[in-house]
């Protein structure tokens, strides 16, 4: 007995030293060490989203831990259409969700209920496309220029013109569908109508016309997405503007043909954004940081390594409790391929653009662009300054939450300041870009010169 | 010495188990049971052979077999989900231990719950527990309003045109009304009683409360006049005749009133889960439509089905409370 006690004192001091040591050593290399920002003021957090594609870095952020990482527990909980979402937002039920990118913009405007929505984060770049019924696409394909057998993209709407021409000697309205008025499609379903030469209308909510289709050649109309493709094969609808995976599966099951991918309609702009309620930033701030830090990581793991981590990707998005469609449905658009007609499938490696080139910032001259349409379409009744843009755009968009979650990550050592552009120096005021369809050209200093260089919307100071 | 009488109920029972009798009690099981087997085999061979003619965008209708199919994934997700449980509180566990070594003094970090979509089971729960609160609340409403309105012709007279106005309007023309009158009154969310839930059980309250109103009314007003004249020359007071001659002799009508209420709010609640986003089955069956998935339908009948079966069962709980209840045993009561 005294010689296994003897034994135990021998050793047992140099041993829990070298664990002690070790564990020390484990802590400083493993853990991430957030001294910076403080703990986060919630824990628990709900986020809501809507079963498109682009919801994806939410789901790898809870997927891959990294919300975890920062101390933050999430439920990401699907939401039955855009309004009850941004209704749960404003209410508070919701603490943050996937939006529109002119969701904030339309709550600071009072577009849709005026509230204080602020986005310190953009979640992914173009990732729309427009699909019309085979009907549609069999006369459009008269008109369409054809390059090595096979229809010249980017179509402009210019080959709708005779479809219309035809529903109109029989009487019928030409209606097309989208998600949510003040959203994303709508604008890009518009802009590339009258890119074609066609009038799809104003709204006018001055006057009580919420419908939009004041003067309009072709009628405008929200539709869930999952009924989008049953009312175009019904014939209700002409065709639709709606992100992924609906275009894939109006081909998949040959009901439809996309015709056009947002990115040539317009190039490398914030599509969804995640928003949160100005109160909830106010009060939350360490926790709003963290949310970007976990966010700015799953966009980058979605892009690394030229997007060799999509196909896993789409794995974790097909189960049902996120977007649920099939993989194969998914794998297209998220793997860079777009199948147009049935056997056409190109390559668009930009589909849907998360970190490569355009980090997650939210831009304010992406939210001068998407304010910009809203004048062209009546949603902005009167003529504002130039300013008056570049304020509404920082009220609502929040870059410098953005910056100070890039800082935490390069301090953490979780990325490096070669990951990101010189966000110090940034003004977030994108460079002037040529427009793909009828190469107008955006300057996000000058929103007023813009919106008066189209052919069709309202300019100046008309009103709707 | 006094021998003591045997129940009745216990008498009955022993003669079941006679051996005399089984033999008779086994041909009139099965006599009970064949038809209803019968029906439903018939059933699901129809199903199964229309269905391969149904071609929807979605794939061709589930049959039988497929449904089956989808119902056990959906019991297949929820193990799953079980292990990513363990798997999160074994991370948990881990982060906890590397902070308490690296400050050994503090408090140690509270228990997080796991965070992540609700399984098939849980959603059941949350549709029982909101179609049982919103029940309860519209039982606690019209009983009392029934009573009252059947006792009294003038109140009958005042509240009845009311009840003729509102008894046909949807759940989903309340839902919208509901929702912001709970959004701007319940302020303070407490993450226990989501403003989802709340919206969802007073727009089922409002629905079901109807067919109890009515039925406890029509009961009331139709208590015998043998029986009202006995509380007459009793001279009981209102209290005491309530209690004793009109509920007793009402039961019957009030349950009737009840079940109707609780089959309505059970429709009802599915179809107000759709948008008022409580995770319950309603929102499982939206968010599949949703999905537009191949597996889609099944999954949706599969819950089609689930809620069939619930409802089914929720009757027969209240048919039994009927017969606890009631106080004329030998009632036929199905």
């Amino acid at each position: 007995m005294t010689g296994r006690h003897e034994g135990r004192t021998r050793g047992w001091r140099a041993r829990v030293a070298g664990i002690l040591g070790l564990c020390a050593a484990g802590l400083l290399a493993g853990a991430p060490a957030s001294a910076a920002i403080g703990e986060p003021e919630k824990w628990e957090l709900k986020f809501g989203f809507i079963k498109l594609t682009d919801m994806v870095p939410l789901a790898i952020a809870y997927e891959r831990g990294y919300f975890e990482d920062e101390g933050l527990y999430v439920t990401l909980e699907a939401q039955a259409n855009w309004k009850v979402l941004f209704d749960r937002v404003v209410s508070g039920e919701l603490d943050g969700a996937h939006m529109l990118a002119p969701m904030p913009l339309g709550a600071a405007t009072g577009v849709i209920t005026k509230s204080e929505i602020v986005t310190p984060f953009t979640l992914s770049y173009n990732g729309a496309a427009i699909t019309v019924s085979n009907a549609v696409w069999a006369e459009m394909e008269k008109t369409v220029p054809v390059e090595d057998g096979k229809p010249k993209h980017p179509v402009s709407a210019a080959a709708l013109k005779p479809v219309l021409e035809s529903y109109k000697a029989q009487g019928r309205t030409f209606n097309l569908a989208m998600t949510f008025p003040v959203g994303t499609h709508n604008y890009l379903e518009r802009y590339w109508l009258a890119a074609g030469g066609i009038n799809p209308g104003v709204y006018a909510p001055q006057k009580g016309d919420n419908s939009g289709s004041l003067g309009a050649e072709a009628l405008l109309s929200v539709v869930p997405p999952p009924q989008m493709v049953p009312t175009m094969e019904a014939g209700t609808t002409a065709g639709y503007c709606v992100g992924e995976p609906w275009n894939q599966q109006a081909v998949t099951k040959g009901l439809g043909v996309p015709v056009i991918t947002s990115e040539n309609i317009w190039t490398d702009g914030a599509d969804k954004v995640f928003g949160m309620t100005g109160e909830f930033v106010q009060k939350n701030p360490n926790t709003t940081v963290r949310v970007v830090k976990a966010l700015i990581r799953a966009s980058y793991w979605l892009d690394e390594n030229g997007n060799a981590n999509r196909p896993e990707a789409v794995k974790i998005i097909a189960r049902p409790a996120y977007v649920g469609a099939d993989e194969k449905v998914i794998a297209n658009s998220m793997t860079g391929t777009f199948e147009f007609e049935k056997g056409d499938k190109r390559p668009v490696p930009d589909f849907n653009k998360f970190f490569r080139g355009q980090y997650g910032i939210p831009y304010y001259s992406d939210a001068i662009w998407w304010l910009t349409q809203m004048r062209r379409w009546g949603h902005i009744t009167e003529h504002q300054p130039d300013s008056w843009y570049l304020e509404t755009a920082k009220r609502a968009f929040r870059p410098d939450i953005y910056v100070a979650a890039a800082k935490e990550l390069i301090a953490d050592g979780v990325m490096q300041a070669s990951d990101f552009p010189d966000l110090d120096k940034a003004t977030f005021i994108k460079a002037p870009q040529a427009g793909p369809l009828d190469g107008i050209v955006y300057d996000g200093t000058q929103p007023n010169a813009y919106i008066d260089s189209f052919a069709i919307g309202l300019k100046g100071s008309a009103q709707p | 010495m006094e021998t003591t009488r045997t129940p009745a109920w216990f008498a009955a029972r022993a003669r079941a188990w006679d051996a005399r009798g089984a033999g008779r009690q086994l041909a009139s099981l099965t006599r009970a049971l064949a038809m209803p087997l019968l029906g439903i085999a018939i059933f699901l061979l129809l199903w199964q052979a229309g269905a391969a003619r149904v071609q929807t965008t979605l794939g061709q209708l589930p049959g039988p077999a497929l449904v089956w199919s989808e119902a056990k994934g959906l019991h297949r997700e929820y193990l799953m989900d079980r292990e990513r449980e363990a798997a999160f509180h074994a991370r948990q566990q881990e982060r906890a231990a590397k902070m308490a070594a690296a400050n050994p003094g503090a408090a140690a970090a509270p228990v997080r719950p796991y965070t992540a979509s609700p399984t098939f089971y849980t959603q059941i729960v949350t549709s029982l527990k909101t179609v049982m609160s919103g029940f309860l609340l519209s039982a606690l409403l019209a009983i009392p309003v029934g009573i009252a309105i059947g006792l009294s012709g003038p109140l009958h007279g005042a509240v009845n045109p009311l009840i003729q106005v509102f008894k046909p309007v949807s759940p989903l023309a309340w839902l919208p009304l509901v929702t912001l009158v709970v959004a701007s009154v319940h302020d303070n969310p407490d993450p226990a009683v989501p403003k989802s839930f709340i919206t969802s059980l007073i727009t089922v309250a409002l629905c079901c409360v109807w067919p109890t109103v009515i039925n406890t009314a029509v009961g009331v007003a139709s208590v015998s006049d043998d029986l009202n004249n006995v509380s007459k020359v009793l001279r009981l007071g209102w209290l005491q005749h309530v209690r004793r001659i009109v509920l007793p002799a009402a039961v019957p009508m009030i349950f009737t009133g009840l079940r109707l209420s609780l089959g309505v709010a059970w429709m009802v609640l599915i179809a107000a889960e759709m948008l008022s986003q409580n995770p319950g089955l309603g929102k499982f069956i939206w968010d599949e439509f949703q999905n537009g998935s191949s597996q889609s339908l099944g999954r949706i009948m599969v819950a089609v089905i689930t809620i069939g079966l619930i409802g089914f069962l929720l009757d027969r709980v209240m048919l039994a409370l009927q017969r606890v209840v009631s106080w004329d045993k030998n009632a036929v009561t199905r």
